[in-house]
Parts: structure tokens; C-alpha cells; sequence
């Protein structure tokens, strides 16, 4: 049988990656399983500048979890790349099953994320990959010179919606409401920017086009009248960019744990109902997800970790 | 690995025999990247079997366009100039295209 760490964190994002930090320098064997990239959603986001202290000229997501991954690396958090199937936490060692092997630990911290919730219109599936896309730094340059739609009008969606305008010719934000949702400081960049048009009070209903999106029903939520719109001729496809917020990813702890719409409860100390298992990060039910509260979330959660192991 | 580049691919993949892996990455996009390693991982265990290559579409997006590619990442299987099959997106993990290519290996 393999090892009993001390503790394994679930996920790979700035809240992993924080409690990996802080249980690694509290010397506590700790092994980060993260199911696809580092980073979680923001190694898909282009800007980052209210992370505090980040200010370095030409920082991405990608860039600033980079720099988490060596710091967790470098006080001794191992990394494994798996998919975890099950879990059995009720014991005092904690059993997790993956595809590729069985992990134990004494302590589990869940900072599994969440991920893009769909645009939610018909056709959606086909389409993804072939016109929709949840991942401005990994599309937007397909679009160089086309037309882009983005869906949202919160913070996210109107800073890629900006990100989109370096390659798209037109960037037209679709809002359900007439007013964004957005930090004042964005919104103001946002009306600011020449190549950035709005569609107020309408959500996308159906995507179409023959093997690319090329087509698409807007209907205004207000007047419920329906609008066709198509891809310029010359072009012959546009982009159609959702960011309308995140679904918890917390199927695997259905029944298990303690929830509340998909996240975890915790108290203030990261503690879910079974003793050992904490949660951090966007996963968990809280008032403000971001990097920061991610991460401070981490540090709590494994310094936790810490007292319930030598309190044991 | 085999690099392609806009002047290469349809002599490397479409006008090529037997089958092709294409990796179909971008700059910039990190999910590419973190997929990139385990194709070269497998391109040594199946290389014998499967020509593989990997093609940069943020320098060749219109050659990317004209195989249907509008998102990343993409790992396909081309056979006869025709993409067989594919993985893309959330649906390209590594677990999701080994088992693509051993279906064709």
C-alpha cells in the first residue's frame, strides 16, 4: 500500500497551492492532486491585477501560478497528476481512489474550484471548440480580425471581452441586464474602448452554422423579441465567448460533505463536517471568490491540517 | 515530434500514409501546454505505429481554420487527408487521448 501522507489537496489552484505551501513548510508530508492544468480558472485568465503585491509588467495567470507551483514545489509539496473517482474520509486515514492509484492521508483539503458555467442555449455542445469558447488565452487568436461575442457582466467577462478586442476587430458584450455587474474601475476601461459594443438585456437562445458557429438567436429578455444574427459573408464565422460564472466542482463529495447549492460549508477555520477534511477556495460557500481569498483560504486550511495532526 | 508548419501539413498529414497524430496547439494557451508533454510521452511508446506530429496554429490560423479548429486544445487522428477523429478542449486529457490512440494504434 502507498504511503500515509499527511495531507492531500485536491486541486491545483491558488488555494492548493497556498495550503501545499503552508503544509509544506510545516514540514507535513503533502502530495497536490490536480486533474488537468495548474492554476484551475486562472491559467486561463489573461489579466490579474488585484492580487495584492501583483504588479509586475505583463503578468498573466498563467505566469503568477507558475510562481505558486515552484513555491509549493520548493518547501516539498509533491504533485501527481490523477482523477479522482471516490473517496472514503470517514476513517481516521482518509482513502482516495484515481485512475491511475489509491492515495491516503491523515487530512484531505478540498480545493477543487469550479468551472465555466455554459452559455446555456441550444446547441451549445456542438459548437464548443468551434466558435464557443470558455478560454479567451486559448481561442482569442483564432478570431484575429473577426467578430467576437462575449456573454456576461461581471468582472471576468468584461476584462476578457477587453483581452478579446487585441485580436478581434469587434467585441460585443451580451448582458442579460442594462448595467454590468463589473468593478467600476473595468466597467469605465470597458465604455472607454473604441472596438467594444453592448447588447443589453439579452441572452443567447441558439447557436447554428454549418461546421463552425455562423449563426445565432438573441432573444431581449425585456420585449422577449428574437434577433437573428450571422456571421459577416466575408468571414463566414464568429467567436461567442461565456463567462456568465462557475459551477462548484464538487460532484465527488455529494452526500459526503456538507453543502449548500454545490459548495461546501466550512466554518471560518476551513472545517467541513468530518473531522480532517477542510475546504479552500472557490469550492467552498463564501462571500468573495478571488486569488486572494483562494489563498488565504489555503493557509488556514493547512495550518488546520497541522493542529488536527498533532492534536491526534 | 514531428513540427509542422503551414507549408508542411499537407504533405505531412493530408497527402501522408497511414495514420497521423496532429497536435494542434497555441501560444499562450496554457491547457495546450500542460497536455503537450504526455503526447511526447506517448509518441514514444506508439511512435511506431502512429506518425506524430504537433502544428503551432497561432502561426498557421487559417490552415487551422480550414480543418474545422476553432478552440484548444486539439489532439486529431487524420487517416486518407481525413481527420478519423479527435479530442478536444476539456475532453483532451491525457487519459482521454491515450485511449484515442490506442484505438488506433
Amino acid at each position: 500500500m502507498s504511503k500515509v501522507y499527511d495531507v492531500i489537496i485536491l486541486g491545483a489552484g491558488p488555494a492548493g497551492l497556498a495550503a501545499g505551501l503552508y503544509a509544506g513548510r510545516s514540514r507535513l508530508s503533502t502530495l497536490i492532486i490536480e486533474k488537468g492544468q495548474d492554476g484551475g480558472q486562472i491559467a486561463i485568465t489573461d489579466e490579474i491585477e488585484n492580487y495584492p503585491g501583483q504588479m509586475v509588467e505583463g503578468e498573466s495567470g498563467p505566469s503568477l501560478i507558475a510562481r505558486m507551483t515552484e513555491q509549493a514545489k520548493k518547501f516539498g509539496a509533491e504533485r501527481c497528476s490523477d482523477v479522482i473517482k471516490s473517496v472514503d474520509l470517514t476513517g481516521e486515514v482518509k482513502k482516495l481512489v484515481g485512475n491511475k492509484g489509491e492515495y491516503e492521508a491523515k487530512c484531505v483539503i478540498v480545493a477543487t474550484g469550479a468551472f465555466p458555467k455554459p452559455i446555456g442555449c441550444e446547441n451549445e455542445g456542438k459548437f464548443t471548440g468551434k466558435g464557443i469558447s470558455f478560454c479567451a488565452t486559448c481561442d482569442a487568436s483564432f478570431f484575429e480580425d473577426f467578430e467576437v461575442y462575449v456573454v456576461g457582466g461581471g468582472d471576468s467577462a468584461v476584462e476578457e471581452a477587453m483581452y478579446l478586442t487585441k485580436f478581434a476587430r469587434k467585441v460585443t458584450i451580451i448582458h442579460r441586464r442594462n448595467e454590468l455587474r463589473a468593478a467600476k474601475s473595468i466597467q469605465e476601461k470597458a465604455f472607454a474602448n473604441p472596438k467594444i459594443a453592448f447588447l443589453w438585456d439579452s441572452v443567447v437562445v441558439k447557436v447554428d452554422g454549418d461546421d463552425l458557429l455562423s449563426s445565432m438567436t438573441v432573444k431581449n429578455v425585456k420585449t422577449g423579441e428574437l434577433t437573428e444574427i450571422t456571421a459577416d459573408e466575408d468571414d463566414g464565422l464568429f467567436g461567442l465567448f461565456g463567462f456568465i460564472g462557475y459551477n462548484p466542482n464538487s460532484q465527488l463529495f455529494e452526500g459526503v460533505l456538507d453543502m449548500e447549492n454545490g459548495y461546501i460549508k466550512t466554518d471560518e477555520n476551513m472545517h467541513t463536517n468530518i473531522p480532517g477534511v477542510f475546504a479552500a477556495g472557490d469550492i467552498r460557500v463564501k462571500s468573495l471568490r478571488q486569488v486572494v481569498t483562494a489563498a488565504a483560504d489555503g493557509a488556514i486550511a493547512a495550518m488546520q491540517a497541522e493542529h488536527f495532526i498533532s492534536n491526534h | 515530434m514531428l513540427e509542422l508548419d503551414k507549408n508542411t501539413f499537407e504533405a505531412e498529414v493530408l497527402k501522408a500514409e497511414g495514420k497521423i497524430l496532429v497536435d494542434f496547439y497555441g501560444d499562450g494557451c496554457v491547457p495546450c501546454a500542460a497536455l503537450m508533454p504526455h503526447v511526447h510521452a506517448f509518441a514514444e511508446t506508439y511512435g511506431d505505429k502512429i506518425k506524430f506530429c504537433a502544428l503551432n496554429t497561432t502561426k498557421a490560423r487559417r490552415l487551422a481554420i480550414s480543418q474545422k479548429i476553432l478552440g484548444l486544445p486539439v489532439i486529431a487522428i487524420y487517416e486518407n487527408g481525413e481527420m478519423i477523429d479527435s479530442c478536444v478542449k476539456e475532453d483532451a486529457t491525457a487519459e482521454n487521448v491515450e485511449a484515442m490512440i490506442k484505438k488506433y494504434a
